[in-house]
């Protein structure tokens, strides 16, 4: 009778108890599951950022004894036209990179919103997206010939009479910079447009309906409401492509490697040539460490833009 | 469940924490021992190695054994000349079997350092650079070879410009690399376009060169096809230091390249020659696009005929006689004045040999063998166009008449005699090409670099990166 008696008030805190191992138990299995990939972060993500901050502090050719020396590396950084200069070209990629691309792919996104929805709609998204998935170097050889004095883009221009304006594109100092910019478009507008068009895929049309009732012209709907409504897509392109820009290597090191005469030099090229090149680790780790707080000093009020969006 | 995931945060973090702690720990103390070490190994390849190499000459001299013995090598990719020895090389010594792995000349100046410091370090390997991984007790020290072998009898250049002094700077001390082939600068020319201007024999002097370039410049041709894109560095070095040569002594320009104290690049020799390229920029003599030429596209741009003048080096010899047989010529750039000497750039494509390779006896071995085997130097010539070296009495392999490596080749003892041979103003070191001729010139090119300002923006770079070494 006492164990009978005693089970309805035993069982609820056994049950708790078990309750409790269950979920200890879940919780731990969910660490298991997230270990591999933390191991994975904290290794290739979170050391070599530390490492980094770390070698900024002393002079280190890679393989040698270390020096510390202080913040030297950082006055050198601010010191050393070459290597300053590089921060402005990142900054009018930004122009390219960023402002273009969201700003052109909103506007093809809105017009395949409401022209071509259907089968062109996809085929239009799939030629943008192309560029994502084509090897960037073999891109930036053929950029090159486009470019080139005797490429393709000189021989429109001079078709359509502009002959006198032709030059090498890449090899020019007053608009290497540009036509590398030129490049990162047609790299990232696609991405832009797919993000963008499934944002608006999103967007409930009745709201479009009855704009359209209304009498609403294309440009209306866009800029009361593709636009507003489009504010957490745009700002993900945003922080996407102006990281891009700011920490720019890869499309300007297969266009131009930085040259004319710096003219298309920008810090995570420089940071390469620091580090493996000149061999001056600490150095080029003093850059590196420069460009992240510039690139979160320009993310947060873009990151803001969102969070606040998210809030209303 | 506040509590519970609160203790699950302070778990985790102790997790990362301790992970961050042990991984941080693996790298230290890779370092750790390079920081140490690095002081003693310099003197330690020396004072240990020395006499272990030495006694081993002395028994029977190094070689690669009777034993099988397979060589560990790092070869550079695009060049067939090392690829071609190790073939013959195990053809003749049929012992030896090789475990080549080959990169592209910028990632092995990237990964060389790291492959050198390995437990698993190669035998052979090309040296892009060498001043540093000696300085870091990388490199095998090979004068006790040198000595077993007789290397230090040999025409002295050979051997200069891989030497490396106590306070690292190049040109004496102890030898760390062997040359497989020493290429030779120069001006190669269209005999066709060159005929059309009325050239019938190489030019002797600056001026009458200069008139050449005029005269191709009148007759509507390409004076000078070159490259200047900044992702194969600026041609324009090649003509700059052939000037320099020509106007002022070989000895200061080495100097510089050298690293020796106090050598600068910025002297009123210099600046002559740096003025005279800059007329001839001016002059038109260069491409309109050269900076953005590219050095393939250049010397393709040249075989299909634009261009009367090239400058280059005898690596281009085989592409050249492949694109325009025959009709390919080479000369020396010529002095300032009649009679006087003639200089180039010549360096010799540099092997060496890890400071803990397995089995360096062999990899010496070999280095003599390709010098001084008869079929060695026969693929030397035929494969890489270049002069095999070696001791000054043996005999030079056959090139066919006509053929630009015939030329090349007999400019080489014109040059050698006269004393004349300097390393590339773009080597003196690792990134001055990238981060000072390059821009700088390109800036001469489009007309915001002076003569005066691109010799003082250069010194300024250069001491800038040898103060981060």
């Amino acid at each position: 009778m006492m164990t009978v008696d005693n089970r309805p008030a035993a069982l609820p805190v056994s049950r708790q108890t078990q309750l409790n191992t269950l979920a200890r138990r879940e919780a731990f299995v969910g660490w298991l599951f997230v270990l591999p990939a933390l191991l994975i972060y904290a290794v290739f993500v979170l050391l070599p950022f530390l490492l980094t901050i770390v070698y900024s502090f002393f002079k280190w050719n890679g393989t040698g004894p270390m020096t510390w020396v202080g913040l030297k590396n950082y006055v050198t950084v601010f010191q050393a036209p070459n290597l300053i200069g590089t921060i402005f070209n990142a900054f009018w990629l930004v122009v390219w990179f960023s402002f273009i691309p969201v700003g052109l792919g909103l506007v093809v996104a809105s017009v395949i919103n409401r022209v071509a929805s259907g089968r062109f709609g996809e085929i239009v998204r799939t030629v943008l997206f192309l560029p994502q998935v084509i090897a960037l170097v073999a891109a930036g050889i053929i950029w090159g010939w486009l470019f080139s004095l005797s490429g393709l883009v000189n021989e429109i221009l001079k078709f359509i009479g502009l002959g006198e304006i032709t030059r090498a594109w890449l090899g020019d100092f007053d608009w290497a910079l540009s036509a590398v910019g030129i490049i990162g478009i047609w790299v990232l507008l696609g991405f832009c447009t797919v993000l963008l068009s499934t944002g608006i895929s999103k967007i409930d049309p009745a709201l479009y309906e009855s704009a359209r009732i209304d009498g609403a012209s294309w440009l209306t709907e866009f800029l009361t409401i593709t636009v507003p409504l489009l504010k957490q897509e745009i700002s993900v392109c945003l922080t996407v492509t102006v990281i891009a820009a700011l920490a720019a290597f890869d499309i300007v090191y297969v266009a131009t490697a930085g040259g004319p005469g710096n003219s298309t030099a920008v810090p995570g090229l420089q940071v390469y040539i620091l580090a493996f090149t000149q061999r001056a680790v600490g150095l080029a780790s003093a850059l590196a460490v420069i460009l992240m707080f510039l690139v979160i000093i320009v993310l947060i009020p873009i990151q803001r833009l969102s969070r606040v969006e998210s809030a209303q | 469940m506040n509590k519970k995931s609160l203790l699950w945060s302070v778990i985790s973090l102790l997790v990362l924490a301790s992970l961050l702690l042990s991984a941080c720990g693996a790298p230290a103390a890779t370092e750790v021992p390079a920081a140490t070490e690095a002081p003693a190994a310099t003197e330690a390849p020396a004072a240990t190695e020395a006499p272990a190499a030495t006694e081993a000459p002395v028994a029977t001299g190094p070689s690669c054994g009777a034993d099988s013995v397979v060589l560990k090598a790092s070869f550079e990719t695009g060049f067939d000349i090392p690829f071609k020895l190790a073939e013959e090389f195990t053809k003749q010594f049929p012992n030896v079997t090789w475990d080549i792995s080959q990169d592209q000349f910028a990632n092995l100046i990237n990964s060389t350092p790291l492959v050198l410091a390995s437990d698993n370090a190669p035998d052979l390997l090309r040296l892009p650079t060498m001043v540093s991984f000696a300085k870091d007790g990388l490199l095998m020290n090979l004068d006790p070879y040198a000595t077993a072998f007789g290397w230090n009898d040999w025409p002295v250049p050979q051997l200069n410009q891989n030497r490396i002094d106590a306070d690292g700077v190049r040109g004496s001390g102890t030898l760390y690399a062997m040359g497989l082939n020493y290429s030779l600068t120069g001006v190669f020319y269209n005999k066709t376009l060159a005929a059309q201007i009325g050239m019938t024999e190489p030019p002797k002097t600056v001026a009458e060169f200069e008139d050449l370039l005029a005269k191709a410049k009148t007759a509507g041709l390409q004076p000078i096809m070159i490259w200047g894109s900044a992702k194969s560095g600026m041609g324009l070095a090649f003509p700059l230091q052939n000037l320099m040569a020509a106007y002022g002594p070989v000895g200061p320009i080495n100097d510089w390249i050298f690293q020796k104290a106090g050598a600068t690049i910025d002297t009123p020799e210099n600046l002559i020659a740096a003025q005279h390229l800059e007329q001839w920029i001016k002059n038109g003599y260069f491409p309109a696009d050269v900076n953005a030429i590219e050095y393939t596209d250049a010397a393709a741009r040249f075989g299909k005929g634009e261009g009367v003048f090239t400058f280059n080096g005898d690596w281009q010899n085989a592409g050249y006689d492949k694109d325009l047989p025959g009709s390919i010529g080479f000369f020396l750039m010529p002095p300032a004045e009649a009679g006087g000497g003639y200089a180039a750039m010549s360096a010799p494509l540099t092997f060496g040999i890890a400071a803990n390779a397995k089995n360096p006896d062999c990899a010496a071995f070999f280095l003599n063998w390709v010098a001084t085997n008869t079929e060695a130097r026969k693929i030397d010539v035929a494969i890489g166009g270049s002069n095999p070296g070696g001791p000054s009495d043996a005999t030079m392999p056959e090139v066919s008449a006509g053929s630009v490596t015939s030329e090349t080749l007999a400019a080489g003892p014109v040059m050698g005699a006269d004393g004349g041979a300097m390393d590339f103003i773009a080597n003196a070191t690792s990134s001055i090409f990238a981060q000072g001729w390059t821009p700088e010139l390109q800036k001469m090119v489009s007309g915001q670099q002076d003569a005066a300002g691109l010799l003082k923006a250069v010194q300024a770079e250069y001491e800038l990166e040898i103060a981060q070494q």
